[in-house]
């Protein structure tokens, strides 16, 4: 490893120090009735991502998605799905969950092959299901359940577990480590594996915007939600009833 | 004359059977018949609320239980509202849910609906119905519906969209408007939104 790296992960820990402090400041603002210690400094990163989003982000995904003819986006989102499976087949051993990890890696060999280099989802086709499982979901599996929210700009919502998952995920990605010889090609491959994404959530704007009353509570509470949902692959726990 | 009573009998006898229908049958003949009408609509696909908001009001608020709903969305707060402001409450949210709701509809391009494997067990009064938005290009997603067993049939009481429940996610919201305004002001803060979302569709 040279010394450039070494620098650049040093200014990485700073910057996760600076939002630490900036994260116990919110402390005082904070409300008691909501588990969200880190509001004050959660709204702050919400309010600059809103801004980077519609200057930047939306305005791009608005142009990707304008553009790119369906095929090509198909291609694309089956592409960043192949590459997906890797950390599925992992994280779904890591939880125990052998046959769906045995799956998962027949899908990815499926995909790998036949499928042109994930271009195509050949194994959905053939029935093989896919199951999404990341290294968060998997230190919740292992019993850190409960976390404290946090807003990170461009990353957005994650917990203190999913964003620790969020590094491990990206040490097990070959789109981020495999390329890091041709640092241009990973930053394009980077860039439009999020403005896929990015694209893909364009239909849900409208309706956030009109169902929301507090668009950052709104956006936090989905999250966790989704997230409770995932761990229980699909069948969490029900919330409970206050008519029963 | 004949002819109509043996319709208007079978008519009545379909309605019957109807509310016999099993939760996720249901769901599919309702989902199936609605997204067989906007295929055909060109006006709902070009984004006219009104007449989806017309559709969904035909179709499918039937199947739904909003007292229920709106209970989940208020939480503990709920049991503090008199029934004239749960009722007040109720007509709010069922506004605001049907509106969100028929925009979505709005936004429909072919996508197919696969409906999960669903059992149930003989007695049973709850259910969960689970179904998958596929369409090309993007991962497919998750559509949840709760349903429980009344007296006229099965009701959708929740629906999850990804994992996120449509009711449950007002918690948070709701209970901090209760907190700084009381029962009343959470009232007002819905029907505001619902008439300020309503002058907006109108131009």
């Amino acid at each position: 490893m040279n010394s450039k790296d070494s620098t650049g992960k040093q200014r990485r820990w700073k910057v996760l120090a600076l939002g630490l402090a900036m994260a116990v400041s919110g402390l005082a603002v904070a409300q008691e009735e909501v588990s969200d210690p880190l509001e004050g400094f959660n709204r702050a990163m919400f309010a600059v991502n809103e801004g980077v989003d519609f200057m930047v982000m939306k305005p791009v995904a608005r142009a990707y998605d304008a553009v790119t003819p369906l095929p090509v986006k198909a291609g694309v989102g089956d592409f960043f799905g192949n590459i997906a499976d890797i950390r599925n087949t992992l994280n779904n051993t890591l939880q125990g969950k052998f046959s769906e990890a045995a799956n998962d890696f027949g899908r990815l060999l499926i995909n790998s092959t036949i499928g042109i280099f994930g271009l195509f989802d050949v194994a959905s086709e053939l029935g093989l299901e896919k199951h999404d499982e990341d290294f968060g979901q998997t230190l919740a599996v292992w019993g850190w359940d409960e976390s404290t929210f946090l807003f990170w700009p461009v990353v957005g919502p994650k917990t203190v577990r999913d964003t620790g998952g969020l590094v491990v995920d990206i040490y097990t990605d070959p789109t981020w480590y495999t390329f890091n010889k041709d640092v241009a090609t990973r930053n394009s491959l980077v860039a439009l594996r999020y403005i896929d994404v990015r694209a893909s959530l364009l239909p849900t704007d409208k309706v956030v915007e009109e169902a929301a009353f507090d668009k950052y509570t709104f956006v936090r509470d989905a999250y966790l939600q989704r997230r409770r949902s995932q761990i229980y692959d699909g069948r969490p726990p029900r919330l409970d009833d206050v008519l029963n | 004359m004949k002819k109509l009573i043996v319709l208007a009998a079978a008519v009545l006898f379909s309605h019957a059977l109807w509310a016999q229908e099993a939760p996720d049958v249901l769901v599919k003949q309702v989902t199936d018949e609605v997204l067989e009408i906007v295929s055909k609509d060109k006006d709902i696909q070009n984004g006219n609320t009104k007449k989806a908001l017309e559709l969904v009001d035909a179709k499918v608020i039937p199947h739904f239980n909003f007292k229920h709903m709106t209970a989940l969305a208020v939480g503990k707060d709920w049991r503090k509202a008199t029934p004239q402001q749960q009722e007040q409450l109720t007509g709010e949210f069922k506004t605001l849910l049907v509106r969100t709701y028929s925009n979505a509809l709005t936004a429909y391009k072919n996508q197919k609906v696969v409906y999960k494997p669903f059992k149930i067990n003989a007695g049973e009064t709850d259910a969960l119905v689970r179904t998958e938005i596929v369409q090309p290009g993007a991962k497919p997603v998750q559509l949840d519906y709760s349903l429980e067993k009344l007296d006229n049939g099965w009701k959708v009481y929740d629906v999850s969209v990804g994992g996120i429940s449509l009711v449950t996610n007002y918690r948070d919201q709701f209970g901090q408007e209760v907190r700084n305004s009381g029962i009343d002001g959470l009232i007002k803060m819905i029907s505001t939104k619902n008439k300020s979302l309503e002058a907006g569709s109108a131009k």
